[in-house]
């Protein structure tokens, strides 16, 4: 497998300047991004940035695009054919969307966690195991199966049954089965649809506490229609909107503090105190 | 049981030290004012009214932070009423570091000029007021209802100096009538560190509140 994506470290002054040891300031940038499913434009003009090792949520009500902008940051759009994008979408300085980049590894390095925990039919283990089998992994598979469940809080509830199917777990254990399944292939970005969505509040609140302590590692970037989930867990916060046309589009993005306690936009402030939405 | 939320958690652990830092800048304060005032010292007097400033900022971020945890946290009972009662108690706080400045104040009003009469009672009011309020934060840190409910009782004692010293320099007026302006000075300092024990007063009904969950007043009289 070709790996297109080099990692160059950038040097520029300006907004995509790396920091000073080297990591990009920003694990995701898009620029004048449109989508359409066919002629209908789902979403126009967004420009964002997400910041390197912290957690961006995005909100809006229903129909505003929050998921279809989501899996266009690691090419899942690709998979429905009457999708087109244009722009930009910059991952370590490069478009995702030009036509040398291998769309298999920008999945592999820009993970997915869905709404519904959707574990393969097959033991713990496997599931953990296999997506960095397939890419070709020919170290200690033990010893990488346990620091991934480790990384994903599930270790201590999973250990003495990793040979058992990953089907007898509750939901908030296979959600984060899920999350060690995508931790496991060392991904840089873990991009999350609805993760706690199906869950009970209690597993939604471990979900929570997860993603915390794995944005010291990796960049999250989360979609979710609960607001208050936003708040308690997000460090900035995309709102989006949808117009007239049912077409998408971002209103504001900042400081999730900004955002739940004095933002900017009137729209804003109106969808996250309930006035509409 | 897993303890959840653990980021929430450490942040209500920080808004606390961050109350406890504001409550030793204010103690601080108080007990330079007075004993810039035993000395006549307007230096001092001077970098108080200053410093005020400082213990003003530290409100406003600690009001910031509970407001941020209101908007983000969705705080529930227990954690609700802590928050609460944190926006409440810094600004007792930050009125008790208003007197300090106050004494300041007087400081230069009654310039290098001698004192009326030798501090002794005013010293005194400021060694209760200021060991109520470190008991009272002791309390806030440990949520002891048991000590929230007894501090306020030493507000006795203060009232009790406050009405000595009310005399003595109303029975100087009476004796010679060009003191005052300069026991005015005096009265004000003294009316000042008896507010200061009536907030530690408010600041230990919070207290309660934050572990009981019932408002209640202390009757001073």
């Amino acid at each position: 497998m070709s790996i297109a994506i080099e990692r160059p470290l950038r040097t520029e002054e300006g907004p995509n300047a790396a920091s000073q040891n080297g990591m990009n300031r920003y694990a995701i940038e898009v620029g004048a991004m449109n989508v359409f499913y066919g002629d209908f434009c789902a979403v126009r003009d967004v420009s964002m940035q997400a910041p390197t090792n912290k957690i961006t949520a995005i909100i809006g009500p229903s129909g505003c695009g929050k998921s279809t902008v989501l899996r266009c940051f690691n090419r899942m759009n690709d998979l429905i054919s009457s999708v087109r994008i244009e722009g930009k979408v910059l991952f370590q300085g490069q478009n995702i969307y030009d036509v040398s980049v291998d769309p298999v590894e920008v999945r592999r390095r820009i993970g997915m966690v869905f709404q519904k925990p959707n574990p393969f039919p097959k033991t713990i283990y496997e599931n953990v195991a296999w997506g960095t089998r397939i890419n070709g992994f020919k170290g200690d598979m033990d010893e990488l199966v346990e620091r991934a469940l480790r990384a994903a809080a599930l270790w201590d509830e999973v250990k003495d049954k990793l040979q058992q199917s990953a089907l007898g777990l509750s939901g908030g254990q296979q959600q984060r089965l899920c999350i060690a399944r995508a931790i496991a292939v060392e991904p840089e970005i873990i991009l999350m649809d609805e993760p706690a969505s199906a869950l009970d509040p209690i597993a939604t609140l471990r979900i929570e506490d997860l993603m915390k302590e794995l944005s010291e590692q990796y960049t999250i970037i989360v979609v979710t229609h609960n607001m208050q989930q936003a708040a308690r867990v997000s460090d900035y916060t995309a709102f989006f909107n949808v117009d007239d046309n049912r077409t998408g589009y971002l209103i504001e993005f900042d400081d999730t503090e900004k955002i739940f306690t004095n933002p900017s936009q009137k729209s804003t402030e109106d969808y996250i105190t309930g006035r509409f939405g | 049981m897993v303890l959840l939320r653990a980021t929430f958690v450490r942040e209500l652990g920080a808004l606390q030290t961050d109350t406890l830092m504001l409550g030793s800048m204010v103690i601080q304060a108080l007990k330079e004012s007075v004993e810039a005032l035993r000395r006549r010292d307007l230096h001092t007097a001077r970098r108080l009214i200053q410093e005020d400033e400082i213990i003003n900022k530290k409100r406003y971020e600690i009001e910031a932070e509970c407001l941020r945890l209101i908007a983000t946290q969705q705080p529930m009972a227990g954690d609700l009423r802590l928050i609460a009662a944190v926006l409440e108690i810094s600004t007792e706080l930050e009125r008790i570091g208003d007197y300090a400045k106050g004494i300041g104040r007087i400081i230069i009003l009654v310039g290098p000029e001698p004192l009326i009469k030798p501090l002794v009672d005013i010293p005194r009011m400021c060694e209760i007021a200021t060991e109520m309020l470190q008991q009272a934060l002791d309390a806030f840190l440990a949520q002891d209802l048991e000590a929230a409910r007894t501090i306020p009782l030493r507000d006795d004692e203060v009232d009790a100096l406050y009405n000595q010293v009310h005399r003595d320099l109303i029975a100087m007026i009476i004796e010679d009538l060009t003191l005052i302006d300069r026991a005015n000075y005096m009265l004000w300092a003294a009316h000042n560190l008896e507010r200061a024990a009536d907030r530690v007063t408010n600041i230990c009904e919070r207290i309660i509140f934050t572990i009981t969950g019932e408002f209640i007043e202390f009757d001073m009289n």
